[in-house]
């Protein structure tokens, strides 16, 4: 067995602390800091026309009060619009707070600062608003009428349109050529990322060296920094972000600035004391993001075969009151829509439409749930239409390994050609195959009828493009002590990174897991870095780790030739459990500690070990620097691609139409794996949220805009008890553009869940679901109307 | 008008602690702010993720709905008291680790608790049980299989470690 740390399914070094409940999460941070509270408008559309402050002002405890006109400079500008695209033509962002215009229940209004979250909350209480009510769009539905609008000057409720082609000819002329044509139209529902700790900011302003630090629930904190500097108009060098630990993100984390990671340090300068906000459950529902929310038409053409000749794709998509992430969400799914097949020629067009609503930005999956969605529900139609096995259409249809690197001749989200590099479909579909019992489930099936009971298979697959750059970074060094320390920028929110990536560096310098430090998302400590979100981190923090600890491992060597002096060549030296060796005669060594010790020549001996490093000693090169230390980073080409397969099957129950999944199989190649157990981790959870999307949670606006279901009871995230025990089956096919051969993990169960229970429902039942997710009740009126159309058939 | 303030004397992992409060203030807040406990989490605030699960007097509660004045002259077991009494993992802490039940690690308190007063009740559960028994939490990382068999393996370290030494 290779005594290599990567591959192998470590417990997490993080664990022991979060257990005992010594995490440190953003609430549990700044204590005796003052609190911050906002007025949040009730109302989906509407021109403030007041605001009255003095009842707040005899509160005791208030702190301040502040409105948009209270705002300075930068302070008082729209939000960033963080991702440009030239199709976004009309892009609109929010204000820290309302000027003068609400557009969704939640935008903030008014801030009240005081000595703690309750004081805060009496004042905000006693502010009162007026509103001046507009009509409001609330639908996909009402944004396309464009009879209301959102903003008076984007026409037709319209950010961005955009069409791509894969230039393999013009589809609606392949579609028409082609023996059969089907055309589908479909709808996700909105849902939202959710995590359990909402968000929440702490900032503390040092007025002595005109230091401001903030910490933050993000997933980016080198961002944020940016961000935070350029609205207060500081020297990014006097503004420090720290995530701590991080209650989840799955996306809605990712978004910044926040008007509250501007607002929090604006005030915590302007007062000059500590400020916290901590978002309260209803707040994250109403004035954080959501996602999937998208309608879309498809028109195919393909032969007897059920292979494909032509593909077209319209797109409506809800992008909520204003764009600040631009237009991200429908680029993926109208790029990784393809999934593992060649569709012929391919045209796909998105409108991406304002409503009076949370903002959209991405949720876990970030567009393929609902891509996969529209691919798979266009396989099954096809496999009916010509009576075929659903799993032969879609084998037909598989790029094949030979073929790989494949171009799909699209322009995906990170602006780079989509092509997939690697990857070995047709096992992949073997494999579920075989998992979840495809070819005995007729007998399983006729088995179940002769009980009475209905029970139906379904599969999907995807591809999911993950470790996109442009970079990352980390630094690794070695302590005299002989504990490694690895910084990246990049942030966790539960992935396990201080465990993976210390397997990875571990690793290069011949040293245990315990032996390593990670840490994350400090920009005292790093100050490079995008952020953790597109199944990206262990790509590209993963080989950057590399890089970084290679560099000093050679270093290591450099030194250690010197120190060891005989004339050894650094080429001939080797990093093994904890010392530096000669690779022929390994009783020739020296510790690595000593080598850090040895790398920093010293003037001054003030103990036993630095004496040993005083000038007359050291072993380093004048030329080289001082240190056992290195930075490194790696800078992808361009996006890796995993993939999977997903098998379900369901039993509905002929009266209630209950839904319940008998059995979920999961077949996932995310390359080379770190740390299978972390990965397996990251697949179940996956899975849990999508069986949540296909089945339990929707986000629900009635007529006026009104979130109706703001909360954990009504807004129903799967219990133990409703999500199934899960399968899995791993493959393993290495990334061709990264040197560890890595591809993400993070989204990857989540994204076929509703295309493939979708598969399976209608399957048990006999009737096309075009629309996820599905409710019992909506499964009995589905029935229900299916019935009245054969009987008007047969009538 | 400043607020009211009550003395309440809590025995909290076995130590009595005092505090004045308004009777307003939550058991949860009062852990969390005036104890400096921040190992219970708040998730909700209205009773349904189980984030900040506590044992009061050996029960699970939710401490993000009793008042703190609620809770004068009971003892209350936070996740910081289900270590072992040498400071070690206690079996529940310990079985999570080992079965990657937690991720974020921002539920986990409240399972830890409920776990904990779970299996003194049922120390040998089945899969089926197991997974009854975490029903009232929410985790939105983990899927929840492995706390499932978290659960398992605890009944298990909790018999190990209780058994007579030879």
């Amino acid at each position: 067995m290779s005594d290599k740390l990567v591959g192998r399914p470590l417990v997490r070094k993080e664990d022991p602390r979060l257990l005992r409940g010594d995490g440190r999460y953003l609430d549990d941070l700044g204590r005796g800091a003052l609190a911050a509270a906002f007025v949040r408008s009730p109302v989906a559309h509407a021109r403030i026309a007041d605001i009255e402050v003095e009842d707040a002002l005899d509160v005791e405890g208030l702190v301040a009060v502040y409105t948009y006109e209270d705002l300075p400079g930068r302070v008082a500008e729209p939000l960033p619009l963080l991702i440009p695209h030239p199709d976004l033509t009309h892009p609109r962002t929010p204000y820290c707070l309302a000027n003068g215009e609400v557009n969704h229940v939640g935008e903030a209004v008014v801030m009240v600062v005081a000595t703690d979250r309750y004081v805060a909350e009496d004042a905000a209480e006693k502010i009162r608003v007026t509103y001046e009510d507009l009509p409001p769009v609330v639908t996909i539905d009402q944004a396309r009428a464009a009879e209301r609008l959102v903003h008076e000057d984007a026409p037709g409720n319209v950010a961005a349109r955009s069409v791509q082609t894969n230039g393999k000819g013009d589809a609606h002329e392949a579609i028409a050529a082609a023996p059969h044509r089907l055309a589908l139209d479909l709808q996700i529902e909105r849902s939202a990322s959710m995590p359990m700790e909402g968000k929440g900011v702490l900032a503390q302003w040092d007025p002595d060296d005109r230091t401001l630090r903030v910490h933050s629930s993000t997933q980016t904190s080198t961002s944020v920094r940016l961000a935070v500097a350029a609205k207060l108009e500081l020297p990014p060098d006097r503004v420090e972000v720290i995530t701590p630990d991080v209650g989840g993100g799955f996306g809605v984390k990712i978004v910044h600035p926040w008007p509250e990671e501007i607002l929090v340090p604006w005030a915590a300068m302007t007062l000059g004391r500590d400020v916290k906000w901590v978002e309260d459950r209803r707040e994250h529902f109403i004035s954080s993001a959501h996602e999937r929310g998208q309608q879309q038409h498809v028109e195919v053409g393909f032969d007897d075969s059920g292979r494909l000749h032509g593909l077209s794709v319209e797109i409506w998509h809800d992008n909520g009151a204003y764009v600040p992430y631009g237009i991200i969400v429908p680029i993926v799914t109208s790029t990784q829509l393809l999934g593992p097949y060649k569709v012929g020629a391919y045209r796909v067009e998105f409108t991406s439409l304002y409503t009076n609503t949370v903002i959209v930005t991405p949720y876990r999956g970030a567009g393929r749930p609902q891509g996969v969605f529209a691919m798979e529900r266009t396989m099954d139609a096809i496999a009916e239409y010509l009576g075929l096995d659903r799993l032969a259409v879609r084998e037909a249809n598989l790029i094949q390994p030979e073929e790989m690197p494949y171009d799909q001749g699209l322009t995906f989200q990170d602006g780079r050609p989509l092509i997939y590099d690697s990857g070995d479909y047709p096992t992949m579909l073997r494999m579920i195959r075989e998992l979840v019992g495809w070819d005995g489930f007729e007998a399983e099936r006729a088995a179940a009828a002769a009980e009475g009971r209905r029970i139906g298979i379904g599969v999907a697959a995807y591809v999911e493009g993950t470790g996109m750059g442009p970079y990352e970074g980390a630094h690794v060094k070695v302590e005299t002590t002989g504990e490694v320390v690895v910084s990246t920028g990049l942030t966790t929110q539960g992935q396990g990174h201080y465990t993976s990536l210390a397997q990875i560096a571990a690793d290069v310098l011949g040293v245990g897991v315990g032996d390593v430090t990670v840490i994350t998302g400090d920009t005292r400590r790093f100050k490079y870095a995008v952020g953790t979100f597109a199944s990206r981190a262990i790509v590209t923090s993963g080989n950057a780790v590399a890089v970084a600890a290679g560099k000093v491992a050679e270093k290591a060597k450099r030194i250690a030739a010197a120190a060891l002096g005989g004339g050894i060549f650094p080429e001939e030296l080797e990093l093994v459990g904890g010392t530096v060796r000669r690779r022929e005669d390994p009783e020739t060594s020296i510790d690595l500690r000593t080598v850090a010790v040895l790398s920093n020549p010293l003037r001054y001996a003030f103990d036993e070990a630095a004496k040993a490093a005083t000038q007359f000693a050291a072993a380093v090169g004048t030329g080289d620097e001082p240190g056992l230390e290195a930075t490194g980073f790696y800078m992808p080409e361009r996006s890796t691609f995993a993939a999977g397969a997903h098998g379900v099957v369901v039993e509905t129950d002929p009266e209630t139409a209950d839904i319940k999944i008998l059995r979920y199989c999961v077949v996932h190649d995310c390359g080379v794996v770190v740390n299978p157990r972390i990965v397996e981790g990251q697949v179940h959870g996956g899975v849990a949220q999508g069986v949540g999307g296909a089945l339990y949670e929707r986000i629900v606006y009635d007529d006026a805009g009104q979130l109706v279901n703001a909360s954990y009871m009504d807004f129903l995230i799967p219990f133990a008890t409703e999500v199934p025990h899960i399968q899995t089956a791993h493959m393993v096919t290495a990334s061709g553009v990264n040197p560890l051969g890595l591809k993400g993990a993070g989204e990857a169960g989540v994204i076929p869940t509703s295309a493939a229970v979708a598969s399976a429902v209608q399957d048990a039942e006999g009737l096309a679901v075009r629309r996820m997710p599905i409710s019992p009740s909506e499964l009995y009126e589905l029935r229900k109307l299916w019935k009245s159309r054969k009987e008007q058939v047969s009538a | 008008m400043s607020e009211h303030l009550h003395q309440v004397t809590v025995s909290v992992n076995g130590v009595t602690r005092r505090g004045e409060i308004p009777a307003r203030r939550l058991l949860a807040d009062f852990l969390r702010m005036d104890l400096g406990l921040t190992g219970t989490h708040l998730g909700c605030e209205h009773g349904v993720c189980g984030a900040c699960t506590v044992l009061l007097d050996g029960v699970p509660v939710r401490s993000c709905l009793m008042f703190a004045v609620s809770a004068d002259g009971h003892a209350v077991t936070t996740v910081e008291g289900c270590c072992d009494p040498g400071g070690e993992l206690g079996p529940v802490q310990q079985a999570f680790q080992e079965c990657h039940g937690l991720q974020c690690g921002f539920c986990t308190p409240g399972f830890i608790t409920t776990i904990a007063a779970y299996l003194e009740e049922n120390p040998k559960p089945t899969e089926e049980e197991a997974r009854e028994a975490i029903g009232g939490n929410l985790c939105r990382c983990t899927g929840y299989q492995n706390i499932v068999a978290a659960v398992l393996r605890a009944a298990e370290i909790k018999r190990e470690r209780e058994a007579p030494h030879e």
